[in-house]
């Protein structure tokens, strides 16, 4: 299968392709080659750091790109940063849009006796029935580590309750988001990707 | 809810996992792929391995077994140990680490820690700090000194000031070490280690002296720690990290139970 990984240089993608080979998949990562979005069959997008640096993605034409792919119906997977991208934009970098699938905004966790960044494994509560989440029971664990989040909405598949419930992930259609790392949650991580690997067009 | 973190750490020499007390007399633990697949299997929460004699001559071994440990390794997965530049960091990350662990190296140029956070994002950089108290000063513990180069060397920087600044350079971890508790199996350090996680919005790992259960709800409790690291007490089957679990659980810890 087709996958793409998208890397925008903003981090490390080696541990994502190391779980999407792990479950069969062949990915290839593009930094610009709209060519490996237009045919991909999965597009993937992992991201750690700083909303502003989702710029490169417009800059490189790979926003109107991603666009196209998801009209299409082609499954779309954003991990942390790239679930947030989903999203009309953060206020981590007022001005710099996401793509706007949803129509919230991302901010950042208040400040109070809890430390932010929110780092560790907590518990996910699953909302309705996403594709996504097959057989992942309320309450498994998965891997968080982030500052900013995305307000519960109709479209989110999976609720995680740090200082107040946030989306841990989002779900409409083929378009797919997880605020937490699967490639780095175990068993219950991989069984969502394999989940996205498997979704019926 | 956020749960408590159990880490088992693998201190590897020339490829091989070591243990010692109090950072010497060093005996085989084993393969660091193989434990690290099997920490993760039983339950720990991260692994992190620490290359404790690094050397030039064995960079291409700590990337070797870098690699081997990442390639079926599905949880967060740190290394450290002279780590110099943000180039060297970068091999690591390449060859599979999620978060590299940077000591001696950001103390003698604190730019480091930006310089790595710049490329791999803040939640990568892991400032590892060895403290020991110091009995000269007025408040041993609010005054506990850093040391490099394995702990041979103080750093002529005081422990809770410099996290401070770790955090602002954009650390996104603490992980500290006890120089005075590592490898006694007696407990942790709780009070150093809440005055730094008191000290800083970023999580901290304790580390040093894990023996018991009681030690480480201990540590999550009066010590404030986010974390806690062990090696030993894994590694010749005193405690897996299941049965540790399973007992933190029953003494009102919030820890992750693996499926």
């Amino acid at each position: 299968m087709r996958v793409t990984v998208i890397d925008y240089k903003a981090g490390n993608v080696t541990s994502v392709l190391k779980a999407l080979r792990h479950l069969g998949a062949e990915p290839v990562v593009t930094d610009s080659d709209l060519s490996l979005i237009a045919r991909a069959e999965r597009i993937v997008l992992p991201g750690v750091g700083h909303f502003a640096a989702t710029e490169r993605l417009d800059s490189t034409g790979m926003t109107s790109a991603i666009r196209e792919a998801v009209k299409r119906g082609v499954p779309f997977l954003g991990i942390c940063v790239g679930m947030q991208w989903l999203y009309a934009g953060s206020t981590e970098a007022a001005g710099q849009a996401g793509l706007g699938c949803f129509g919230e905004e991302c901010s950042r966790f208040p400040e109070g006796a809890e430390k932010v960044p929110h780092v560790g494994w907590n518990s996910l509560e699953v909302k309705g029935s996403p594709r996504l989440m097959a057989g992942v029971k309320d309450g498994e664990y998965v891997y968080f580590t982030h500052s900013y989040r995305a307000p519960v909405g109709a479209d989110t598949a999976a609720v995680a309750n740090y200082i107040e419930p946030f989306a841990a992930a989002v779900e409409r259609g083929n378009v797919m988001g997880v605020q937490f790392h699967p490639e780095k949650s175990g068993e219950t991580g991989l069984k969502m990707l394999r989940n996205f690997l498997e979704l019926e067009r | 809810m956020l749960t408590k973190r159990i880490i088992a750490c693998l201190d590897v020499h020339g490829g091989r996992v070591v243990k010692g007390v109090q950072f010497v007399d060093l005996v085989d633990a084993g393969d660091p792929a193989a434990l690290a697949a099997r920490h993760a299997r039983e339950g720990a929460d991260e692994i992190v391995l620490l290359d404790i004699t690094a050397t030039h001559e064995g960079r291409q071994t700590l990337l070797d077994t870098v690699r081997r440990t990442a390639r079926e390794l599905f949880v967060p997965f740190t290394v450290g140990g002279g780590i110099k530049s943000a180039e060297e960091a970068a091999q690591v990350f390449e060859a599979g680490a999620d978060k590299i662990s940077v000591n001696s190296a950001a103390l003698r140029d604190p730019t480091l820690i930006s310089e790595i956070g710049k490329n791999f994002g803040a939640q990568a950089v892991v400032v590892a700090i060895d403290a020991r108290r110091d009995p000269e000063a007025n408040d041993p513990v609010r005054d506990a000194q850093a040391f490099v180069q394995g702990g041979r060397k103080p750093a002529g920087r005081r422990v809770v000031e410099w996290a401070r600044e770790a955090e602002e350079r954009g650390a996104g971890e603490i992980l500290l070490t006890s120089m005075d508790s590592d490898g006694t199996r007696a407990g942790f350090d709780c009070e150093l280690t809440a005055a730094v996680s008191e000290a800083v919005n970023i999580p901290v790992i304790a580390s040093g002296g894990a023996g018991t259960v009681a030690h480480f709800a201990d540590v999550f409790g009066r010590g404030k720690a986010d974390a806690a690291l062990a090696a030993s007490i894994f590694h010749f089957g005193v405690s897996s990290a299941r049965s540790l679990k399973e007992e933190l659980v029953a003494a009102g810890v919030p820890v992750r139970l693996p499926c």
